[in-house]
């Protein structure tokens, strides 16, 4: 009854679609359309929108029952000019959105729309608990309480075993002493106890415990000792002044880049300098004790010494600009939620393997950008639905950061 | 290939010596001597408990040290200056202009401080070429060893002290009229003229005396008082008579500009490919002779003569009256240079080195019968503006004890001038230096007044009359110290004693209103932004009447009073050249002059010119681009006389004899160095070694020179004539005599060889042929030989052969794609004269070790960039070797060869590492990954072309007191100041790892983020690797293979597609480095 009521309804919105517009189609469900929106989104969309919340543009989550299919077509194709046209719920939109107006996305395909309408369509909120919004993150939990689930299943069952076992034991023991037959050897072996403390010190399985004990300990040793020296996630020292991002990032909404200038055209986002502090706090909370280690750094000339949290090592070359310029990386995405933390902590790992994931996973933010031009169309000619990674284009070669 | 030649880089290769094969059969040296004191047996006995031992310590103790870790800090500026982002390079413009090199640049520089010194492209004189004096002088800037403050007596003052005491003396001598001096080198800047001229106003005993320590005066008084403004790229035939234009001598780095278009092949009258010719007559294989089409060796003596010899061979073809007869031995080779300059008159052009006044006036009759006038000789320039004549005055009045003060600006005469003049300078009543350190000069003088380092300074020059540039700080002052200029103002008592709005007053006086700007700020603005201006319209000077000659020796004293109205007689004598009566006295005077039985050229050094530099290790280990030595002077002979002399070079250990020099009752020790194209009967040293107070290097090195001195090489200045006055370099009636004493000289020729593989023929590395066979266009395509193997299908073109291509039939072949970028190196070795700039651009912009003496003897030497010198010789080659009729070191010819990793696409490196530390990157670069090498040196082996490096000691930050040599030397790794200059983008690189040319990655990854921000495609020009925008020849072009209208892909597809070749073609790697053959034009 469900699926035929389900397909009904879709009949009924095919059609409904199809009488006021002759070129709307319908969202996909299937697994891979949802992906590759989720893609699409990635690399276009995300620098403006999330899922859930404002940012520049709208929150997405329920877009496709806000509007209706045909005028989002539309609209993502070219906002500008539904906009120009007059069309009243973009000038109402963009009202709505300080002025700000969605750039035009003319190379994107229908059919690449309607796989980002499907993503939308399917996006359900990660759950409540989690502070974080990487979907990434926020899965292994779930991960980990299904394995839970499994080991402990298991885990009864063997004890269940063990007690059945026992238990067919002890009544077979006691039927053969019962019958009363049995030779004197018989009579030994059945009248046996057995000496747990014996087992427990033979040699053999003190041997084997040893052994099975170094081998975890060194496996444990290595995963969680030697992988993790240098390893400074968490790394969230004292500064010489309590700054806190909370306050600045958080509450007062100061964009990031207001003070860290250099994150869209250095590779360093760059400390900001007592001068930029100056801009505001030459008026506001100009009594409290931190404030005044500004002041009295302006005055000696002595400069402020931050502990530095994020170090990567020098053989590795980091560029700020192009993941945050070029790429249209959140902040967040590496330096977590900033804007609640009180003291600044290294949210991510800053190992190879983070990086290396994050350039196996991430779509390249190629549209509009000519560079990627050629890039682009070789991929796009080799007929796969996925977009283009970082390292679709050689983001994993040893180059690109280590020279 | 027409002609069967045999390569070989030197004598021992030619001769196929024990100790060369021995040497050259191995990659790696044997043995690792770590330490001399340690016993070799110690070391054999490390086995593998030692092993284990070292090893289980080293887990321990990293376990141990990374348990905290250490923490960093970031400091931010104070107050951020809005054009400075930390990560963002700035570059400004600016000039070099001191030791008769002139350069406008373009300095990089991060956080505020300088890395980087490149040639300012918009520059019409240097036109962005540097020399490699000039791009290791930003090492210079980071020197230890310069002076941190005003002296007095050698203790620290401040400078209100100095200012104060010195003003005292100077008042005090100008009451009592007591002569004053300015002693300089040339001074090309018009304000420091103008700020040298206020002083002189205040004290009229003052008089500025210029000298160079590599003089000209010789063809400046030929010439009216300046030197000639030579243009090389109008010339199509170029007769030079020992001037090495091509190093230091005139306007080089132009020069080098100029020249290298005439040799670059081009599209003659006729649709057919032509070039210029070059002949050289000279006694030392120079780098101009070596880039010569045809060459001849001659005794100096001798080089009057065939200045005449051509002067009446051309006025003979000309018609015209020729002077006096003269015999010289190539005198068919004269006739040929003869006819060839008669037949492109108006665009020949016959220069000389000589400093002598007569071999200039005939060379400059010569020009001007052959129409050089405004064609291949414009006019003059400033750049040589030194005075022997009143050098040598300026000497006697000092010796004799009738000078009270002298001021030593850029100056260090006491080193780089023959006469001694040590004791005189301690008697006067006032003796300042300005010079950067305590040098020989500045440690006499009763206050050292350090000037800053010109990237420190303003400053400008004058070049050329109306071509005016701006020297603008690249950063504040390191050291305590104030521009000389600023001192000289304040003792004047100037109104304006900034230095910085003197130079700004100057220019608003002087260029400014020839500009026709409107407004000043904007015209000022527009300077510091291009670094230069000229004045257009400005009619080339011609040195003909007296007041022209007056101006580069500005500050000629006003005539004094009294009793010394003789000395300035005598002076205006000395300043204003006596007039030549033509031709008749320079012929009597190059007939007369004899040559001795042994004689001695005396030439600048190639990497130090004459020393000011001595103290950058960067410039001591550039390799003698013709000699291959570096760390030493010596003394160059040749073949025959070294068997006269019983001098013996063992190529196995490098060592050689040690020989005594005597000339004028001086007595000297140098080694001796075997040279093919030498000169029998004539000897050659450079100057601008052992100096003995040049800084650390000297004395840190424990080698001691031959002479036993703390100091590397041996001063020679004392050799130079200085009787007359003109300074001669070249001597004769010398007595050299081997000691039997033995000394090792570290040469690199034969260090990095391609070993074996070029035996037979040298085909497969080099390639060249003769223009003649070349511009016919019947024979085009041939020019290049294309290596052909034997396959089980017969004989087929070695590009066909591919171990990477075969794949089972229907799979893809295993070969990369290049989807966005390719990028290639394209070196014309037409072009290239071997100059070295780009090896020391390289050290500079990758952060390339140093390692000094020791470690290159050892073949441990780091460049990532060598410039390959092969000699070659036409020969039918025998059994025994050559044919009798030639023997082959006697005048060989010369080929260049940049060699750098050549980013092969099927690299033979990249399948025989173990950890996959070298790999091939989607861009056709061969990437090398530091950090996960771990020195198996199999890539080394492997590498056909020996271009990789191992680290075999850490190089940065060694404290082990065994390795002092290489903290000493290193100083760029090993000082905190000396750091400043590292390249913060390119990893410093740790023990044990291997690297190499990495074709500039950090500047190509620069540059495609720069389009990315942009959104746009990478341009042609956008990105360029450190060789090749220094390169003052435009001999290497560097691009994007994948982008057809590329200035590469025109290169190598259409101009030249017949001349580019590969080195070892036969292997079949596909380099992404390609090589156009070389062309002569015999």
């Amino acid at each position: 009854m469900k699926s035929i009521g389900r397909f009904s309804y879709a009949l009924f919105f095919a059609l409904f679609l199809g009488v006021f517009s002759a070129s709307a189609q319908e969202i996909p469900s299937d697994e891979a359309a949802i992906k590759a929106g989720e893609a699409l989104f990635k690399a276009n969309c995300k620098a403006c929108h999330a899922m859930d919340k404002k940012l520049v543009g709208p929150a997405l989550a329920g877009v496709t029952e806000r509007r209706e299919t045909a005028w989002l077509l539309k609209w993502i194709n070219n906002a500008p000019a539904l906009y120009e046209s007059g069309d009243e719920i973009a000038v109402q939109l963009v009202n709505d959105h300080g002025g700000n107006l969605m750039s035009a996305f003319p190379t994107l395909k229908e059919e690449q729309i309607l796989t980002f309408l499907a993503y939308a369509k399917a996006w359900k909120p990660i759950d409540e608990g989690s502070t974080n919004n990487d979907p990434k993150v926020a899965a292994q939990p779930q991960d980990n309480s299904l394995l839970v689930i499994v080991l402990s299943i298991t885990l009864v069952i063997l004890v269940l075993m063990i007690i059945v076992l026992v238990l067919l034991s002890a009544t077979l023991t006691k039927q053969l002493k019962n019958r009363g037959d049995l030779d004197e050897a018989e009579e030994e072996y059945v009248s046996q106890r057995h000496n747990v403390i014996k087992a427990l010190t033979h040699p053999g399985f003190i041997g084997l415990v040893s052994v099975i004990a170094v081998l975890v300990g060194l496996v444990l040793g290595i995963e969680k000792g030697l992988y993790r020296i240098g390893v400074q996630q968490g790394y969230a020292p004292n500064q010489p002044i309590a700054f806190s991002h909370k306050i600045h990032a958080g509450e007062n909404k100061v964009d990031c880049n207001y003070c860290h200038t250099g994150v869209r055209k250095s590779k360093h986002a760059n400390i900001p300098s007592p001068n930029i502090c100056m801009n505001c706090h030459n008026q506001i909370k100009t009594e409290s004790k931190e404030i005044q280690k500004i002041y009295k750094a302006i005055e000696t000339g002595e400069p402020i010494k931050w502990v530095r949290v994020h170090n990567l090592p020098d053989l590795a070359y980091f560029n700020h600009s192009q993941h945050v310029k070029v790429g249209g990386i959140e902040c967040q995405t590496c330096h977590g939620p900033i804007e609640e933390m009180e003291v600044v902590r290294q949210y991510s790992e800053l190992t190879m393997g983070w990086c290396i994931d994050c350039h196996r996973k991430t779509a390249v933010n190629a549209e509009g950008n000519d560079y990627y031009e050629n890039l682009l169309k070789v991929h796009n000619e080799r007929g796969t639905k996925e977009a283009m990674t970082v390292e679709d284009i050689g983001g994993t070669e040893c180059s690109k950061c280590h020279y | 290939m027409k002609e069967n030649k045999k390569y070989w880089k030197g004598l021992e290769e030619l001769n196929n010596e024990p100790g060369f094969l021995e040497r050259a059969n191995s990659e790696f040296p044997e043995y690792l001597p770590m330490s001399e004191t340690r016993e070799a047996s110690d070391a054999e006995d490390t086995g593998r408990r030692d092993f284990l031992k070292l090893m289980g310590f080293s887990v321990a103790a990293v376990s141990l040290a990374a348990c905290q870790a250490p923490v960093k800090h970031v400091v931010p500026y104070v107050n951020k200056p809005e054009d400075v982002d930390p990560g963002v390079a700035n570059h400004y413009a600016t000039t070099y202009s001191l030791n008769g090199s002139y350069a406008s640049l373009l300095v990089k520089t991060r956080e505020g401080r300088p890395i980087l010194v490149e040639g300012n492209k918009l520059s019409p004189i240097s036109q962005g070429g540097v020399n490699s004096e000039i791009s290791a002088s930003i090492l210079s800037l980071y020197d230890n060893f310069r002076l941190q403050g005003f002296t007095e007596g050698g203790k620290a003052v401040s400078q209100e002290t100095a200012d104060q005491k010195i003003l005292a003396k100077l008042q005090v001598i100008k009451a009592q009229g007591g002569q004053i001096r300015i002693v300089s080198q040339t001074v090309m800047s018009p304000s420091t003229k103008a700020a040298i001229a206020e002083f002189v106003k205040e004290y009229p005993t003052a008089k500025h005396v210029v000298y160079d320590a590599s003089s000209s005066y010789g063809i400046q008084k030929a010439n009216g008082g300046l030197f000639p403004d030579y243009d090389f790229s109008n010339a199509d035939t170029i007769v030079s008579i020992g001037a090495d234009f091509l190093e230091n001598w005139g306007s080089s780095i132009e020069y080098n500009k100029q020249y290298s278009k005439t040799r670059k092949l081009r599209q003659g009258k006729d649709k057919k490919n032509t070039m210029s010719r070059h002949y050289q007559f000279e006694s030392n294989l120079s780098l101009t002779g070596s880039n010569a089409d045809i060459r001849k060796p001659i005794k100096p003596s001798e080089e009057g003569r065939y200045a005449l010899a051509l002067y009446n061979a051309v006025a003979s073809l000309l018609g015209q009256s020729s002077a006096a007869d003269v015999q010289v031995a190539h005198v068919e080779t004269v006739n040929k240079a003869a006819k060839d300059l008669v037949a492109s008159k108006g665009k020949s052009l016959v220069v000389a080195g000589s400093n002598d006044e007569a071999v200039q006036v005939i060379v400059k009759e010569l020009n001007n019968l052959l129409g050089a006038q405004g064609s291949t000789v414009k006019g003059s320039t400033y750049l040589k503006q030194g005075n022997d004549a009143q050098m040598k005055r300026f000497v006697e009045e000092l010796n004799g004890g009738q000078l009270s003060a002298v001021f030593f600006y850029n100056a260090n005469p006491v080193y780089d001038y023959p006469t001694d003049i040590k004791d005189a300078i301690g008697k006067l009543d006032l003796s300042v230096s300005f010079n950067l350190t305590a040098d020989e000069t500045g440690k006499l003088t009763q206050f050292a007044c350090p000037d800053n380092h010109y990237l420190e300074s303003w400053g400008d020059a004058e070049p050329k009359p109306g071509s005016y540039s701006l020297q603008q700080p690249t950063i504040t002052p390191i050291f305590k110290t104030r521009s000389a200029q600023e001192s000289l103002l304040k003792w004047t008592g100037s109104a304006t004693t900034d230095y910085y709005a003197f130079v700004k007053q100057y220019w608003e006086a002087n260029v400014f209103p020839k500009s026709g700007s409107l407004v000043f700020g904007t015209f000022w603005n527009t300077i510091l932004h291009d670094g230069f201006y000229e004045v257009s319209g400005v009619a080339p000077v011609e040195p003909v009447d007296e007041e022209v000659v007056e101006t580069p020796v500005v500050p000629v004293a006003d005539a004094a009073v009294g009793e010394e109205d003789t000395d300035v007689e005598a002076d205006e004598e000395v300043v204003v050249a006596t007039p030549v009566a033509g031709l008749g006295d320079a012929v009597n005077a190059v007939l007369s002059k004899k040559g001795g039985e042994y004689e001695l050229l005396l030439v600048p050094s190639y990497a130090l010119n004459t020393g000011a530099q001595a103290n950058n290790p960067w410039l001591q280990e550039l390799p003698d681009p013709i000699s291959k030595v570096c760390w030493d002077n010596y003394i160059s002979v040749s073949q025959a006389d070294a068997a006269k002399l019983g001098v013996v070079h063992d190529s196995s250990t490098l060592t050689t004899n040690l020989a005594t020099v005597t000339y004028n009752g001086v007595t000297l020790k140098l080694p001796v160095l075997v040279q093919p194209g030498q000169a029998s009967g004539a000897a050659t040293i450079a100057l601008g070694y052992g100096r003995t107070d040049a800084g650390r290097l000297g004395k840190t090195v424990h080698h001691k020179n031959p002479m036993g001195q703390a100091a590397i090489g041996v001063d020679v200045f004392p050799l130079i004539d200085a009787s007359k006055d003109t300074l001669s370099y070249s001597v004769s009636g010398v007595v050299i005599k081997a000691t039997g004493e033995k000394y090792q000289l570290a040469q690199t020729q034969t260090s990095q060889t391609v070993v074996g593989r070029d035996n037979e023929s040298g085909l497969g590395i080099i390639q060249e042929g003769a223009l003649a066979d070349y511009a016919n266009d019947n024979k085009r395509g041939d020019i290049v030989w294309r290596p052909k193997l034997h396959s089980s299908e017969g004989v087929v073109d070695a590009k066909e052969l591919d171990l990477w291509v075969d794949a089972p039939k229907g799979e893809e072949p295993i070969t990369h794609k290049y989807n966005n970028h390719h990028w290639g190196l394209v070196v014309d070795m037409n072009a290239c004269t071997g100059c070295s700039a780009c090896v020391i651009s390289c050290h500079a912009e990758n952060n390339v070790p140093v390692v000094g003496k020791k470690e290159v003897i050892n073949r441990r030497d780091m460049h990532w960039l060598r410039i390959d010198r092969y000699y070659s010789t036409a020969a039918t080659r025998e059994k025994e070797g050559f044919n009798a009729m030639e023997i082959p070191e006697e005048n060989p010819e010369v080929v260049f060869q940049p060699m750098m990793c050549q980013h092969c696409n099927h690299a033979p490196c990249e399948t025989v590492c173990p950890v996959a530390a070298t790999t091939h990157s989607s861009e056709g670069l061969n990437q090398m990954t530091y950090n996960r090498c771990i020195g198996t040196r199999y890539c080394a082996n492997n590498c056909p072309f020996k271009v990789r490096r191992f680290n075999w000691f850490n190089y940065a930050d060694n404290g082990d007191p065994e390795f002092r040599e290489i903290r000493a030397v290193n100083t760029s790794m090993n000082d905190d100041l000396g750091k400043m200059v590292l390249n913060p983008d390119v990893t410093v690189r740790a023990r044990g790892v291997m690297e190499k040319c990495s074709m500039c990655v950090q500047r190509i990854q620069a540059g495609k983020l720069e389009a990315k921000m942009e959104g746009r495609k990478v341009k042609d020009g956008d990105v360029d690797v450190a060789c090749a925008s220094v390169c003052s020849s435009d001999a290497l072009l560097f691009g994007d293979m994948n982008d057809k209208n590329s200035a590469i892909s025109k290169a190598l597809n259409e101009d030249n597609a017949d001349r580019a070749y590969h080195v070892l073609e036969e292997l079949n790697v596909k380099p992404n480095v390609s090589y156009l053959a070389k062309i002569r034009n015999k």
